[in-house]
């Protein structure tokens, strides 16, 4: 049953969430979560595990209920009533292990209103388009784990929704499949479709997103464009020379780190000036600093991370990094 | 495709197809449909040999008590037709001998029936099992006696008050046999239901049902996914037992016919067994949203199967005394309800009290199932896999 949509608080957005809360038993797994998806963009969810990632994402989803809050997806308060409109693949992968990988598919398509006879169609189809048509008939029993998590991806996206949640889409899989999941995820924005996903691993995240959420310890310090969070901190400069002493030291900042190398060579390591590399240039040039290299280095989201949540948080994410 | 979600049938469809076809084409469902024919086929194996060996033993007699001339003329029809027919030895006795009931009661002669009258209007004296098992055997061979093997003639029959009281004995036996039946396999089912959903769990699907369509469908479609496949085993245990007695006759041991008669016993056992299952199921749903292991699972559920044993006693207990305070309380109880009416059904020809009892039940069945949904919804998330997260995090748990 169709229900009416209420007006959303801005057209363009996929997903508006403003002060979710979320407690379980006395833990408090969300404190006041605001978010903001523009629709078709790639938007990433970067925190620990334990962060309130997946909390989050299911009561975008209407998994769960919020406790305090309110969450819309394409301007509707209950996000089941669109169930047909979005695709959901969870953290924790799950098939059922005697199925075919097609009917497979096509009963996740059901679920969300696709006829199974459709669904077994596009489920074929997909597979092929990925590789996996010598598969179709398997049970999911018998596959890899990737392949049974590329299966299930499948079914996430068979009745073609307008709005696709990942939690933790990475995980468990290999380089290659990791990399053939970011062309799919590229491909996904290409046709309009919004791609939300959670990860603890940044580089997957800077690499796809246009934007991320950070949160840790259920809040969401931060949340817009990858390059606003990387600007929020100052490139660095990168300087090598051979003298390590003169007049044109007091052209450095103070903070100037100085990391003198076995080969008589110096590095020199210190935020842009505000004004700019070219009077700086000039000074070094002018007291014969002897100038080996200078090169400007944008801060990564890594940095950003580290930045916003804070040194205990970029660390917990490192230690999750699988080997 | 439009946008809305769906319905919580059509919802609840879809996890009823996928959960029907599962199961029917499982190797458990193959074991859940050779269980009871496996005791079913001992039972019958039992009773056939026990049959047989009561057979070779010492068969029932007809005692004939007819006039001189109309017990020759009998001996002589017996003696044409019984290389043919299957009839029973016939024993002539004399008319001043005995009365017919007074035959029946003497243990030394064992007849099972008393033949009197006239070959023209037979009166047949015995219990209702046998005078009714009989009295075409007797038509025959009152036909042949009197030369005209087209017309037979009309037997009156004469139940004995003593069969009629042992009747009444041999009904509890078939509604003992039918609460039994409906305990077994409401529980039978009703655990298949709970690990079905713990398995459920245990491979994370819950999520993904849920991230998709209302937990209460999820609910409902398992709930009668179960009961459409106990029907299959209904049915296929249906058709197994039909072909048996046909193959096996006789020799099969019967129940004695319910009060109200097989066709409409047999409809209300299923309607009932319906109920009673979803009754209980619902309970079992439940208490699986609950559970995360197998572990859990044994304890949250063991108060349930207490329960159901318990009802299962009160029911069994109650119907020995059609009309008591504790069987009107079995009957109202909407746990015991369908048991006790199964009960009933089988002592009582009274119709009435059936329709009473299938609307209470079908509201009680409306308010466990819609009951047990809206808890399975607020609980199924919270544990299992998929509501767990490590605690060894420095940030709160998700």
């Amino acid at each position: 049953m169709a229900t009416q949509a209420q007006t959303p608080l801005i057209e363009t957005l996929a997903i508006e969430a403003k002060g979710l809360v979320k407690r379980f038993d006395d833990t408090l797994a969300v404190d006041g979560v605001d978010l903001s998806v523009p629709e078709g963009a790639i938007y990433g969810i970067l925190g620990p595990n334990g962060a309130g990632k997946t909390t989050t994402l299911r009561m975008l989803l209407g998994i769960i209920d919020p406790d305090e809050g309110v969450r819309r997806v394409f301007g509707h308060d209950r996000p089941h009533d669109i169930a047909r409109l979005i695709g959901y693949l969870p953290e924790e992968r799950g098939l059922y292990p005697a199925m075919k990988c097609d009917e497979a598919i096509a009963f996740m398509g059901a679920l969300r209103g696709l006829p199974l006879d459709e669904g077994r169609r596009r489920g074929r189809e997909l597979m092929e388009a990925h590789g996996l048509g010598h598969a179709v008939d398997r049970q999911i029993r018998q596959l890899s784990k990737g392949m049974a998590q590329t299966v299930q991806l499948l079914g996430t996206l068979v009745h073609r929704p307008r709005l696709v949640v990942l939690d933790e889409p990475f995980s468990g899989l290999d380089a290659i499949n990791q990399g053939k999941l970011e062309v799919m995820i590229r491909e996904l924005a290409a046709d309009g479709v919004t791609v939300i996903f959670s990860t603890h691993v940044i580089h997957h995240a800077e690499r796809l997103c246009d934007d991320v959420a950070i949160i840790a310890g259920g809040k969401v310090p931060y949340a817009g464009s990858v390059d606003a969070a990387r600007d929020r901190i100052p490139a660095q400069v990168r300087l090598e020379t051979r003298r390590a002493e003169g007049a044109w030291c007091t052209a450095l900042p103070d903070d100037a780190r100085h990391d003198p190398k076995k080969d008589g060579s110096h590095f020199w390591y210190f935020p842009l000036p505000a004004g700019g590399i070219e009077a700086l240039l000039k000074r070094l040039i002018e007291g014969e600093a002897g100038v080996l290299s200078l090169s400007i280095e944008r801060a990564g989201l890594h940095d950003a991370f580290v930045e916003i949540a804070g040194a205990a948080a970029a660390k917990a994410m490192k230690d999750e990094v699988p080997a | 495709m439009t946008a809305s979600r769906l319905s919580l049938w059509q919802a609840a469809w879809v996890i009823a197809r996928r959960d029907m076809r599962a199961i029917l084409f499982s190797k458990a469902f193959l074991l859940f449909l050779l269980g009871p024919i496996f005791f079913g086929g001992i039972s019958l194996g039992a009773g056939m040999l026990g049959a047989k060996a009561a057979g070779s033993a010492e068969p029932a007699r007809l005692a004939v008590i007819l006039s001189p001339q109309e017990t020759a003329d009998l001996r002589r029809a017996y003696a044409e037709l019984a290389p043919l027919v299957d009839l029973p030895i016939v024993e002539a006795v004399r008319a001043n001998d005995t009365e017919p009931r007074a035959l029946l009661k003497d243990r030394d002669r064992n007849f099972g029936a008393v033949l009197t009258g006239s070959l023209a209007a037979p009166r047949l004296t015995g219990t209702p099992d046998q005078i009714e098992r009989w009295r075409g055997r007797v038509a025959l061979l009152a036909a042949r006696a009197m030369g005209d093997s087209a017309t037979y003639p009309s037997v009156v029959l004469d139940p004995t008050s003593s069969s009629v009281a042992s009747a009444r004995t041999a009904q509890t036996g078939t509604a003992t046999a039918g609460i039994t039946l409906l305990f077994l396999l409401t529980m039978l089912l009703a655990g298949m239901v709970l690990s079905n959903l713990v398995e459920e769990k245990a491979n994370k699907i819950i999520e993904i049902l849920a991230a998709a369509i209302p937990m209460d469908a999820v609910f409902v479609g398992k709930l009668f996914a179960m009961l459409g496949v106990s029907f299959v085993g209904l049915a296929v245990w249906g058709a197994i037992a039909g072909v048996a007695i046909l193959l096996g006759g006789a020799a099969i041991p019967a129940l004695v016919a319910p009060a109200i008669g097989w066709p409409l016993f047999v409809a209300l056992f299923v309607v009932y067994f319906a109920l009673a299952y979803l009754l209980i199921g619902s309970i079992f749903l439940t208490v699986g949203s609950m559970a995360a292991t197998v572990r859990d699972v044994q304890t949250l559920s063991m108060p349930a199967t207490i329960a159901q044993l318990a009802v299962f006693f009160l029911a069994t207990f109650a119907m020995t005394d059609i009309g008591s305070p504790m069987e009107l309380f079995a009957c109202i109880f909407p746990l015991s309800s369908p048991y006790a009416m199964v009960g009933r059904a089988a002592q009582s020809a009274a119709l009435w009290p059936h329709l009473l009892a299938l609307v209470w039940q079908v509201m009680w069945v409306a308010i466990f199932v819609r009951v047990g949904a809206r808890l399975f919804r607020r609980k199924v998330m919270k544990s299992g896999p998929a509501g767990r997260k490590p605690k060894n995090k420095g940030a709160p748990a998700v």
